[in-house]
């Protein structure tokens, strides 16, 4: 192996990596405050790149659609569990959230689809259609059993995970698509060749971790989903509305999903089902960092990014069980230093 | 369980299927397949439902299972019958490698570990070249008795629901005894289970392997029914359609899991052949609608199609009757030492705070002792520094003379120590009678194996008969078969009392016993404790109601802080003036 290798071994590891930390950081933001093993988080990653390919390519997503729809159900859903009490301003409120955001939405897309736009009006789009689903998912298929163990909730997660799968094929295809580059810009540092997309997706992936960081430990409403993850029951009785918190984090988990995909998008080939892997990576990375701790899990994403590149040079065929087994190590270490556990409570 | 009857009818009415004239040959290999998913699902019960442990890896197990009978059969020329305990034992060997690493994990770790581990063999099984890589392994011989091949869906059928049902009386029969019992209180009792005796970590390993050896019979039967294999069907979505099953009949229920897999297969097949009718050929539209029929399921019926279903039934199953005179041999009678519990310098540190500085005090035969003290003097975390739930950070520990530093909570309760918990810690869905004999737990011998074979039964008469003894001794003989979880707190309270009892033990330790009782009952209460010291019982309790312990303790330790401010008889606690000024303040 030669510098040039191994440098670009190094740069296309810390690449996906980066992506993999924004992917595990999410699942861990969902699952200290849910508790849902967000398995979905896969697909808002295809939603996110192939929703940006699509209207980079002219043509009229069907995922915009697809919000809209899932909003005039969570508008079912708000109407059912407000049935007891007639309160105008809820249902006001959720109008304009379940019914008017998605379709402001739905008619951007309709209007903008097929010019063609700026690079950043269909980042920005794209984005607004996939933090819209998966707003509404958590209103749909989470929120109203958000009391149940983690193992139905995780049941859950795998339904909607197949559903969401299946409507992706509907709506892209079976053919892969790729996506513009951010930027084409190219720096030459010596033998090292750096994109102006890499740059752009560790940009991104280390602003979006500070702002996590400034957002849970500086802000009231960072705060009020710490405090949902620690105790919902001790938050419900604080006056913080413990729904919103979910809503919330899986408004934040979709969106963060989405810019992965559109991030990776220009880089590599996406189906719609790539994104399961690519969450699952994710996932390795928020399991080492054991679903609590932000910095672990970043860091251990860059080390599954390297481990990644590393395995499929030397051992292509072997890649997948590579980074798959890494876990386990890890979680012999864990087992062995585990404090004593908790009994399920319900 | 008594009545098999319906056990009887369904094999009947199984074996009875195949005969129907004209039935589609279709709809054997449909039953085949429910046959072998069942066989996974019922395993997944065992471990998710009852014992509190997800595991996304089961298809790994058929996995397992089915190459280890395709690679001897096909490039060795094994006989298929000989490699059945083959293959059960090559995934009953994975489960304990892949157990050793995850199984310690509880909460989301579990899924988690089993999810990477599932992935990661997927990946392996397409690239090894000994089992074929992607494309897998075919032409594996069928399996035949004498001249007879098994070539057709309706010949390996009855092998298939044989297993089956065996496998479900199997498994009902194991969890309906002393080693059930503790696998029953792995998921929301374990803390409890460990103070009686059962070494919950084996139990979790049993439950794991049992699972495995499950999927990978399944995984045997697989083999010899398609009569080729591929990776795809040991993936991570065969697994999770596992978990699926389960959920689906009845995660809590052997009988579930047919059930679960009875309805999934058919929903699928239904889904796949009539959905592209409806709305044309395009798209995964049975993958949208099986995971929104999955959400749906998960929001109305949580506990699955199982619980559902036999409620609706006229009949309900009648509780074992117990014949009570059946003797379980007690303790050996002995002189009891001088002193049957000594602490010495007994210190707990959590961080910072100090919960027990160096408390000393003993116990003596035949005697009441109290431990009072405000809230958060440290009474609770030193019998958890007893019973050997918490390490103590310095001091010692005797109980019969023996130092306990190194002892399991286990060892504790073979010793004759037995406990009770300030926050009662019952098995909510199992009965009254089955949690109280869980307390007998080291009184009897019988294994797994025994159990499964129900050549357990004399032994498990004798502790059950020992449990319903103590029962009627506390007074709850009218809620014996009622599920624990909805007594009163009070109740509660005694039935934790019962199973201690039940240990036979020569110290008790009893953490708020009087709590949510009304005055009657403590009366009831202290009448029983006194007979029990009268007949050779020391207890050590931790009370609040000063009513009762100065009317009932021989003698009395109280704490402060978590140091011992006095010792002495009721009275001399009473105008003790440090203790009034613990509980009153300074100015009293």
């Amino acid at each position: 192996m030669n510098t040039t290798i191994l440098l670009f071994l190094i740069q296309d590891g810390i690449t996906n990596g980066a992506v993999y930390a924004l992917l595990g950081l999410a699942m861990v933001l969902v699952f200290a405050v849910t508790r849902v093993i967000l398995i979905p988080q896969g697909e808002f990653v295809a939603y996110g790149a192939l929703t940006y390919a699509t209207l980079a390519a002219g043509q009229t997503p069907g995922t915009a659609m697809l919000a809209m729809i899932m909003g005039l159900v969570a508008f079912c859903f708000d109407l059912f569990a407000a049935r007891k009490a007639f309160r105008p301003k809820a249902i006001l409120r959720a109008a304009a959230v379940d019914i008017a955001f998605p379709a402001i939405v739905l008619a951007l897309t309709w209007g903008l689809a097929g010019r063609a736009n700026a690079i950043p009006v269909n980042i920005a789009l794209s984005l607004l259609i996939v933090a819209a689903i998966g707003l509404f998912l958590y209103r749909i298929a989470f929120q109203p059993i958000a009391h149940t163990s983690v193992l139905v909730l995780l049941i859950a997660s795998v339904g909607a995970h197949l559903a969401l799968e299946g409507f992706g094929l509907i709506f892209f295809g079976a053919e892969g698509l790729r996506g513009p580059a951010i930027s084409d810009a190219m720096i030459s540092i010596g033998q090292l060749q750096i994109t102006g997309q890499s740059l752009a997706v560790y940009g991104i992936t280390l602003a979006l971790i500070v702002a996590l960081w400034l957002f849970f430990d500086f802000t009231l409403y960072g705060k009020a989903l710490r405090a949902t993850a620690v105790n919902r029951l001790g938050a419900r009785l604080v006056g913080i509305r413990t729904s919103l918190s979910g809503q919330m984090a899986f408004l934040l988990a979709s969106v963060i999903g989405a810019i992965s995909g559109i991030l990776i998008v220009p880089i590599t080939t996406l189906y719609y089902d790539t994104g399961f892997i690519v969450g699952l990576k994710g996932f390795v990375a928020a399991i080492i960092g054991g679903l609590i701790s932000y910095p672990i899990t970043a860091a251990a994403a860059i080390v599954v990014g390297l481990v990644e590149a590393f395995s499929s040079f030397y051992a292509s065929n072997y890649k997948e069980v590579i980074v798959f087994t890494l876990i386990i190590p890890v979680l012999v270490l864990r087992s062995l230093a585990a404090p004593e556990v908790e009994e399920e409570k319900e | 369980m008594t009545q098999r009857w319906p056990i009887v009818v369904f094999a009947l009415a199984m074996a009875a299927l195949p005969l129907i004239p004209d039935l589609p040959p279709f709809w054997i290999v449909l039953l085949n397949n429910i046959g072998l998913a069942a066989l996974v699902a019922m395993g997944l019960v065992l471990l998710t439902g009852v014992g509190g442990l997800t595991s996304f890896g089961q298809a790994a197990f058929c996995g397992f299972g089915a190459y280890t009978t395709a690679v001897l059969t096909t490039a060795y020329g094994v006989s298929p019958w000989l490699t059945l305990p083959l293959a059960l034992i090559v995934s009953g060997l994975a489960a304990v490698a892949l157990g050793l690493i995850t199984v310690r994990l509880s909460g989301h770790y579990l899924p988690l570990g089993t999810l990477a581990w599932s992935l990661g063999l997927y990946y392996l099984f397409g690239k090894m070249e000994l089992v074929g890589r992607n494309d897998g392994i075919s032409a594996i011989p069928p399996l035949s008795i004498g001249s007879w091949r098994m070539l057709d869906a309706g010949a390996i059928y009855y092998v298939i629901w044989i297993a089956v049902i065996l496998s479900a009386v199997l498994t009902t029969n194991l969890l309906d005894s002393r080693t059930g019992r503790g696998i029953r209180a792995l998921r929301r009792g374990h803390i409890a289970a460990e103070a009686f005796g059962v070494n919950t970590a084996r139990a979790k390993m049993l439950v794991f392997i049992y699972a495995a050896v499950l999927a990978g019979l399944s995984g045997w039967l697989y083999a010899h029914f398609l009569r080729a294999v591929t990776p795809t069907p040991f993936g991570v979505h065969a697994s999770i359609e596992y978990l699926f099953i389960a959920v689906v009949g009845g995660a809590g229920y052997i009988w579930g899991g047919v059930l679960g897999a009875l309805i999934v297969i058919v929903l699928k097949e239904i889904l796949q052949s009539y959905l592209p009718l409806i709305f044309g050929g395009q798209g995964q539209l049975e993958l949208i609608v099986f995971g929104l029929v999955l959400v749906a399921l998960v929001h109305l019926a949580p506990n699955g199609a199982w619980p559902w279903l036999t409620g609706l039934l006229p009949f309900k199953r009648r509780p074992p009757r117990i014949d009570t005179t059946l003797p379980l041999a007690g303790r050996p009678a002995a002189e009891p030492p001088p002193v049957l519990l000594q602490l010495d310098g007994a210190r707990k540190q959590f961080g910072g705070v100090l919960a027990v500085n160096d408390v000393s005090f003993a116990v003596g035969p035949k005697e009441i002792v109290a431990l009072i003290g405000p809230n958060g003097a440290g009474k609770s975390t030193t019998f958890n520094l007893i019973t050997r739930v918490l390490d103590a950070s310095a001091g010692r520990i005797t109980v019969c003379g023996a130092d306990i530093a190194s002892a399991t909570p286990q060892e504790i309760a073979r010793r004759g120590v037995a406990r009770t918990f300030q926050h009662v810690k019952l098995i909510p869905d199992m009965s009254v009678l089955e949690n109280v004999a869980l307390g007998a737990h080291l009184r009897g011998r019988a294994g797994t194996v025994a159990s499964m074979l129900r050549l357990d039964r004399a032994d498990e008469a004798r502790l059950l008969a020992e449990a319903a003894r103590q029962i009627a001794r506390v007074g709850l003989t009218d809620q014996i078969d009622q599920p624990a979880g909805s007594l009163s707190l009070g109740q509660q309270r005694i039935v934790e009392i019962a199973r201690a009892l039940c240990v036979d033990p020569v110290l008790l330790l009893l953490d708020e016993p009087a709590a949510g009782l009304r005055h009657m009952e403590k009366q009831q209460l202290a009448a029983l404790l006194r007979q029990l010291r009268d007949g050779g019982m020391s207890i050590l309790l931790v009370e609040h109601d000063m009513g009762f312990v100065m009317d009932l303790a021989d003698r009395i330790v109280v704490l402060d802080f978590g140091t011992k401010i006095a010792e002495g008889t009721p009275e001399a606690i009473r105008t003790n003036p440090d203790v009034i000024r613990a509980y009153l303040g300074a100015a009293a």
